[in-house]
């Protein structure tokens, strides 16, 4: 059973959406809207369907969270952004909103934003107006975590919230300087969760923290398995448990486990995908051989099985990024995938096959996918 | 009354204005009298350090400054501009 789904695109130059009819075989590009303003999140609300999200900045302008409450009919702008407290010893300013988070089920109005440099906010409003989660920001050991100069190419991001189904108090987050942090009682602490994932870059190659977390993944079926894809690998983690296995080390050799997000399936806890990038030598974060692939693991990381048909099978330099994969919840499960070339490819069989749906955007920085 | 030259960048806020009329005895106030009228656009101009953002070039008359506490004097034109090259 599938039904007609929209695609929420985020680019460096703007927001587009793809609406699909309900057996998701033809789609229909609109857009863009706020040409040229970078985009980095685009996320409607799954409590109500209506209210949709956009973090946004500009190369002049500072950054802004853009809200519509009719289903994109209209746009303003939050009253209040993510801002730090004025102040402070170094003080700190968001440079850009990065990744947008529902909060649970039972909190409607609630979200959460993660900024770079790093930062923790919260709306109780329905994104009109931020708070710091002093939690973490305020954290002492927050300067040892996210010291200003780590981070990527970009900036230090804080690049994910997980907020767990089951329990509005349970949160992880997916940090490029601390890894995965988790807190038991809705951001007033928090403590690294990384016992066992490699840190290739510093001295000491499993710190309590110091990894950079691409993305973080909880089993839709079983929160207490999290899929992590890691910049140092593919990891899995079945809690209580604290310590987390390399699964990607069963990956091809030749493609390695390198990658920046990780899709659980939605139905079955075992099935996971991943879009391996290259992550050799100077890291050249394209496809490995410039031959794009997905790849699936259906026994929880034991063994993975490429998926490339429709995709190029030579010269395809894909790079798929942090927030740029997602599925929907169909039956057969769609796989999306957004690339740096502006390409939007999806799969309607479980990523048995993928076909180009459009072309020619501006740099994809994230897909999200929702019921239209 | 300061006269402000908005740039390109801000004028979804001034509904196209590029020249409007403020108030102020410093660059702050006349960002914040801007503020009230045309809520958000202060925060995209200045971060919560009130520091002027690194891709925007604010003027009084022909003399740039970085400072938001720059007093102004009745009569004096501020200009805003944004500076960004690359694609």
């Amino acid at each position: 059973m599938t039904e007609a789904i929209q695609l929420l695109v985020g680019t460096r130059k703007g927001a587009w959406t793809l609406k699909s009819d309900a057996a998701r075989k033809s789609w229909r590009v609109e857009g863009p809207q706020f040409l040229g303003q970078i985009i980095n999140h685009f996320v409607v609300d799954p409590r109500d369907g209506r209210t949709l999200l956009m973090a946004a900045s500009t190369g002049h302008l500072g950054p802004t969270i853009l809200r519509s409450t009719d289903g994109g009919e209209s746009w303003a702008e939050a009253r209040r952004p993510p801002a730090f407290p004025k102040g402070g010893e170094p003080p700190r300013a968001v440079d850009h909103s990065f990744w947008l988070e529902p909060g649970h089920a039972d909190e409607p109005g609630v979200w959460w934003v993660g900024t770079s440099p790093p930062g923790l906010f919260r709306s109780a409003d329905g994104g009109d107006t931020w708070d710091s989660v002093a939690g973490l920001n305020e954290h002492p050991m927050f300067f040892s975590w996210f010291p200003p100069e780590a981070g990527t190419p970009d900036g230090a991001i804080l690049n994910q919230i997980v907020v767990d189904p089951r329990d509005a108090r349970h949160m992880y987050l997916a940090t490029c300087s601390a890894g995965v942090l988790e807190s038991l009682d809705q951001g007033a602490t928090w403590r690294p969760l990384n016992k066992n994932v490699e840190c290739s870059f510093l001295p000491d190659p499993y710190p309590e923290y110091g990894q950079d977390s691409h993305y973080l993944a909880l089993a839709p079926t079983n929160p207490d398995r999290l899929w992590q894809q890691n910049h140092c690998g593919i990891y899995r983690l079945d809690r209580p448990g604290d310590t987390w296995e390399r699964i990607g080390k069963q990956m091809p050799a030749e493609i390695g486990d390198i990658g920046f997000t990780v899709v659980p399936h939605p139905r079955d806890a075992e099935s996971a995908y991943v879009f391996p990038m290259d992550g050799t030598d100077v890291w050249p974060r394209v496809s490995p051989g410039g031959r794009p692939a997905v790849y699936r693991t259906r026994d929880a990381g034991q063994s993975w099985t490429r998926q490339d048909r429709g995709f190029p099978a030579e010269q395809g330099w894909f790079t798929v990024k942090r927030q740029a994969f997602c599925g929907d919840r169909g039956q057969p499960f769609g796989l999306y995938l957004g690339t740096t070339g502006g390409e939007i490819w999806m799969s309607d069989d479980e990523g048995e096959s993928f076909r180009q749906i459009a072309a020619h955007l501006p740099e994809i920085y994230s897909v999200t996918a929702a019921p239209l | 009354m300061i006269s402000v030259l908005i740039p390109s960048q801000l004028t979804a806020y001034t509904d196209g204005a590029t020249r409007v009329a403020a108030a102020g005895a410093t660059v702050d106030e006349v960002l914040s009298d801007l503020d009230r009228r045309f809520p958000g656009l202060r925060f995209r101009v200045v971060d919560e350090q009130d520091r002027i953002r690194k891709h925007m070039r604010v003027f009084v008359g022909q003399e740039e400054t970085r400072a938001v506490g720059r007093p102004l004097a009745d009569g004096d034109e501020l200009l805003i501009f944004g500076a960004l090259s690359g694609g």
